[in-house]
């Protein structure tokens, strides 16, 4: 679809890769992140979460790693398939890459999960999920891009720091956010 | 009580006005049309103070659930939503002339468009949740988390690109305008605040009193 959308010209396409990228990561995720809560309100195994022994954080947190998981598998094979068919080298860009995958994921991810506790009793919750979402998203997004722009350019690492450093506040102020706030959304 | 914070606010208002068209002198270069800075500025300022408050109302409401509270935040995120639109919609006026362009992808505008969006978020998740309980609570989430993204949504931006010219009173150093604009800036910005403040307290109050009725 990318290769559609920007059209053949191998030059334009280079430099909007790390857009396209990253929109691919968010659009898959948001498929992914959405349905982290369906199961157990579909199967009313809600109680079941409520009744958990121990602190309610402990299931954010474990929802959390699993989206972060499942999510780094996608984009780990998101970005072979994008070195294949678009038939460029990532190689030295690969430590640069991984750091900012990483950052990026759990910033999608801390956000995505809590909204995805919230909406998953909601009516209209496909469309009320990424509204809430992707706007919230927006820094994490742009940091991404930005970081992995400069990283595939083969720039030091110093030329970005201050986007990795804004990305891991914002993973850290929603980590925080997200374990403190998770109890009230759990409720019935 | 709201009564008299009506008229203060008309007082303000009044006040702010002749600030503005009356003591304020025609800016050189851009006319009469720099004047919209009276109501530009002091609308976004007093937008995100309620986004402020709306969060701390919503940390308050988590934690003691006094129903209030929660209006109160509602509320806030309403009326600094319509100043955050008056905000957008005074710039984009100002932005023709000056500019030659209603919307441009500047940083700033960028962001507080990306807030608004944010803040309209939260009154839909509101719309969407029946239980009224329920959306309390899940409000008062995305109003916590929504607050410190504000800066996170302005440092990014403002990284990206900028056009917009940097704040003039805000910044360190001290303000790099004339007293008398930095005065009517600051006269409209009270007058806007009362005006907000009555808004949200009648809103408020109808809230409460749709509650009631609800049961």
């Amino acid at each position: 679809m990318f290769q559609f959308a920007v059209g053949p010209d191998r030059e334009r396409l280079a430099g909007t890769l790390p857009g396209l990228l990253w929109l691919g990561f968010i659009l898959s995720g948001l498929l992914g992140l959405g349905r982290t809560f369906v199961v157990e309100r579909e199967n009313d195994c809600w109680e079941g979460l409520l009744l958990a022994p121990g602190d309610k954080s402990a299931i954010y947190l474990g929802k959390l790693a699993g989206n972060v998981l499942l999510m780094l598998v996608v984009e780990v094979l998101l970005i072979v398939l994008f070195t294949i068919f678009f038939d460029i080298d990532l190689s030295p860009a690969i430590p640069a890459l991984a750091i900012v995958v990483v950052l990026g994921t759990i910033g999608l991810a801390s956000v995505g999960t809590l909204f995805a506790a919230m909406t998953a009793g909601v009516r209209a919750r496909e469309l009320l999920f990424p509204v809430l979402l992707l706007p919230v998203q927006v820094p994490v997004l742009l940091a991404t891009v930005k970081a992995t722009e400069a990283g595939l350019a083969g720039e030091p690492l110093a030329a970005y720091a201050h986007w990795l450093q804004l990305l891991a506040a914002a993973d850290v102020i929603y980590l925080v956010a997200g374990v403190l706030t998770f109890e009230f959304i759990l409720e019935p | 009580m709201t009564r008299t914070l009506g008229w203060l606010a008309l007082a303000g208002l009044v006040a702010g006005l002749v600030m503005a068209f009356g003591i304020a002198p025609r800016e050189l270069t851009q006319g009469n049309v720099q004047r919209i800075m009276y109501i530009h500025v002091p609308a976004v300022w007093v937008a995100y103070l309620g986004f402020l408050v709306a969060c701390g109302a919503s940390i308050a409401y988590l934690f003691t659930r006094r129903t209030d509270a929660d209006q109160l935040a509602h509320a806030v995120v309403e009326v600094g939503l319509v100043f955050l639109g008056l905000n957008i919609a005074s710039g984009s006026i100002w932005g023709k002339p000056t500019w030659g362009t209603w919307w441009t992808w500047d940083a700033r505008i960028t962001s507080v468009s990306i807030v608004f969006l944010i803040y309209l978020g939260y009154l839909l998740l509101r719309q969407a949740v029946d239980d009224r309980e329920r959306a309390a609570r899940y409000a008062a989430v995305v109003a916590i988390i929504a607050a410190p993204n504000i800066f996170l949504v302005h440092q990014s931006v403002n990284w990206w690109r900028t056009l917009h010219q940097p704040a003039s009173l805000l910044k360190a150093g001290g303000a790099t305008m004339p007293v008398i604009l930095w005065v009517g800036i600051v006269v409209n910005f009270i007058g806007f605040g009362l005006l907000a403040a009555y808004f949200v307290a009648r809103r408020a109050a109808l809230l409460h009193r749709e509650a009631q009725a609800a049961g």
